[in-house]
């Protein structure tokens, strides 16, 4: 990578960093849940794209443990205990139930484990709605409260949408680090060929089990800001259809790129809403639009950038090897 | 006991439903690896084509005819032609995610057009019980069971005794080979779309008068049908047959003897388990590693 392409990309992060604080301070209410919404569904996104994009395995469950994590922040918090203590039970819980739900990947082939994974799903979302000792089942939990971040009170959309952007922001950091340690290195070598990964002396086994386990733990995560982002939770936000729509996320943003979660959440999230003016066509017309892209470019949008620039970078090398023959008939 | 028998009929006849489904989902599997996620919404739809032709003062035969012949052409062939044919090379999962959103756009369309309400359906058997070996017995339940029966037999005839089953088998076990011995693989392919079509519409003519025609209606239905699949096995049609009677019975069974509430579970923890102990299902042959 060229000099000025570093600093480019660089420019643009702190751009849009800065409008994504800036823009929105005089958004109205439902704009800021919308945005907050959008930060929400990127972190649990980024769990299953660590999970499918790196490692390689399809799950169909990420809706599932973002019900687990919303559930055990809204079950906490209404008892009145801190949200960090809810934001550890739920990653604890969702990476325990991830590792022992990964057990079926080191058995058979990748489509099964989106099988049991999905089965998993549905049965999470039967626990929801018939446990009502603990989950109040189809009534819902209500009045959960928002947490005081460091000092700063969070109920109103505002600083709540910053909260959400925070959370995000730790997030990104700490998986921009995970995907570069050793870790991430062995989830891609597992990815791309499990038996050559095996003998180069990586424990596939426990890899495979980690990769799920973090993903799913990151759904949790996301669930523990989703349940005081809508003050309210009930069992239906979270069946398998949530899980179908994070697992399109992760694809349509583009799988295995570190900024393809963001922007699949983005379609998935925004993009409805900005189709709303077509009324009751908005959902049809984002169906059509998720298609027509998948056909155009199966591996997301990141994969029509990642063409071009590729595209860009065979120009400009054999631009640089004409030069370079040109100079050296002219020096024989 | 005498409440048992009422449940097995009624859940062999909802059973055979579903193995409809499930084998269509099978054979696309088999023959072009479509995992499709809108099998339960291919099913929905057909009854609705078949209530606006009718809604347009065609007598319900002639809608019935229309109405096939209509999924042939959207299910079937427009199906393969516009999504899964540029889709197929660039792998399982795309094509997979392309096809659920395909479910929300089949979905949408039908709220929009159609309307937001369950629609009544007319039944092709009539209403009424019969009794046999002195129980009465809905001739509903026995007539779905009877013409489901009919088609899976015949679409195994088909498949085992004509060349063209034959063809077809070889297409979906090897295509490479098929094709070395002039086995034209495309259009065999093509026309599992078309029996997939034809499956679909044809339960869907069932399912209806029983379940109403509402958009939704097709979530239930296609997640039985893909548990079926898994459950009887993913890659043989007779499995998907066992796994669709098996999953309908279990469903009425254990609706009656677990709990309400909890029936949904029982065949996904029945999945849960075949895929632990048998991942190729109750009839499937085991997959070869692709590594």
């Amino acid at each position: 990578m060229t000099a000025t392409g570093k600093y480019l990309r660089i420019a643009v992060g702190v751009v849009v960093i800065a409008a994504l604080i800036i823009v929105p301070m005089n958004f109205n209410r439902y704009g800021l849940f919308i945005l907050s919404q959008w930060a929400v569904m990127t972190i649990a996104a980024m769990g299953l794209n660590l999970t499918l994009g790196y490692a390689g395995q399809v799950s169909l469950a990420q809706g599932a443990f973002v019900g687990i994590g919303a559930y055990a922040a809204a079950i906490m918090t209404t008892q009145g205990m801190p949200l960090i203590a809810a934001l550890g039970v739920a990653i604890i819980l969702c990476f325990a139930i991830g590792w022992i739900l990964g057990y079926p990947a080191l058995r058979v082939q990748h489509h099964y484990l989106a099988f049991v994974t999905l089965a998993f799903s549905t049965l999470a979302f039967l626990v929801f709605r018939n446990e009502d000792w603990l989950t109040k089942g189809i009534y819902g939990i209500s009045n959960i409260p928002r947490p005081n971040v460091l000092g700063f009170a969070t109920n109103r959309p505002l600083p709540f949408y910053y909260f959400c952007l925070g959370s995000l922001a730790l997030v990104s950091l700490a998986m921009w680090w995970l995907i570069r340690s050793p870790w991430g290195r062995a989830f891609v070598a597992l990815r791309e060929n499990p038996v050559r990964a095996l003998s180069l002396g990586i424990d596939t086994r426990r890899y495979t089990l980690m990769a799920f386990a973090i993903g799913s733990a990151l759904g949790g995560v996301a669930g523990t800001l989703y349940a005081p982002l809508t003050q309210y939770i009930d069992p239906v936000p979270f069946n398998l259809s949530l899980s179908l729509d994070l697992l399109m996320m992760v694809i349509v943003g583009g799988s295995g790129f570190f900024f393809g979660p963001f922007l699949g959440a983005m379609i998935a999230v925004l993009l409805p809403e900005w189709l709303r003016f077509t009324q009751g066509y908005y959902l049809m017309l984002y169906a059509v639009a998720v298609m027509l892209l998948l056909i155009y470019s199966p591996t997301g949008i990141l994969g029509i950038l990642d063409r071009y620039l590729a595209e860009r970078r065979t120009k400009a090398a054999s631009a640089l090897r004409a030069v370079a023959k040109s100079k050296l008939e002219a020096a024989s | 006991m005498s409440n048992l028998l009422d449940l097995l009929v009624a859940g062999l006849a909802t059973g055979a439903i579903y193995a409809l489904v499930a084998v269509g989902f099978t054979l696309l599997w088999q023959t072009s690896q479509t995992i499709n996620f809108a099998q339960g919404e291919f099913v929905m739809l057909p009854a609705f084509l078949m209530l606006a032709v009718m809604h347009a003062g065609a007598p319900f035969w002639l809608a019935i005819i229309l109405g096939i012949l209509l999924s042939l052409l959207l299910l079937g062939l427009g199906f393969k032609l516009l999504l899964v044919d540029p889709m197929l090379r660039h792998g399982v999962l795309p094509l997979a995610i392309a096809t659920m959103a395909l479910a929300i756009g089949m979905k949408e369309a039908v709220k929009q057009f159609f309307s937001a309400e369950a629609s009544p359906f007319p039944s092709i058997v009539p209403a009424g019980d019969v009794s046999i070996l002195g129980r009465v017995v809905s001739l509903q339940s026995l007539g779905v069971l009877a013409l489901a029966i009919a088609v899976v037999v015949g679409l195994t005839a088909l498949l085992n005794r004509t060349s063209i089953g034959h063809q077809m088998q070889a297409t979906a076990q090897n295509p490479t080979v098929a094709r070395i011995i002039g086995v034209p693989v495309e259009r065999m392919i093509l026309l599992t779309f078309l029996i997939n079509a034809f499956l679909v519409a044809l339960a869907s003519l069932l399912i209806t008068p029983i379940y109403l025609a509402k958009f939704s209606s097709g979530e239930v239905l296609g997640q039985a049908a893909f548990i079926a699949a898994i459950v009887g096995g993913f890659n043989q049609v007779r499995g998907a047959i066992a796994g669709g009677l098996l999953i309908g019975v279990v469903d009425n069974l254990s609706a009656a003897y677990v709990s309400t509430q909890y029936r949904a579970a029982v065949p996904l923890i029945l999945l849960i388990v075949i895929i632990l102990f048998r991942p190729q299902g109750l009839l499937g042959r085991p997959e070869e590693r692709t590594v």
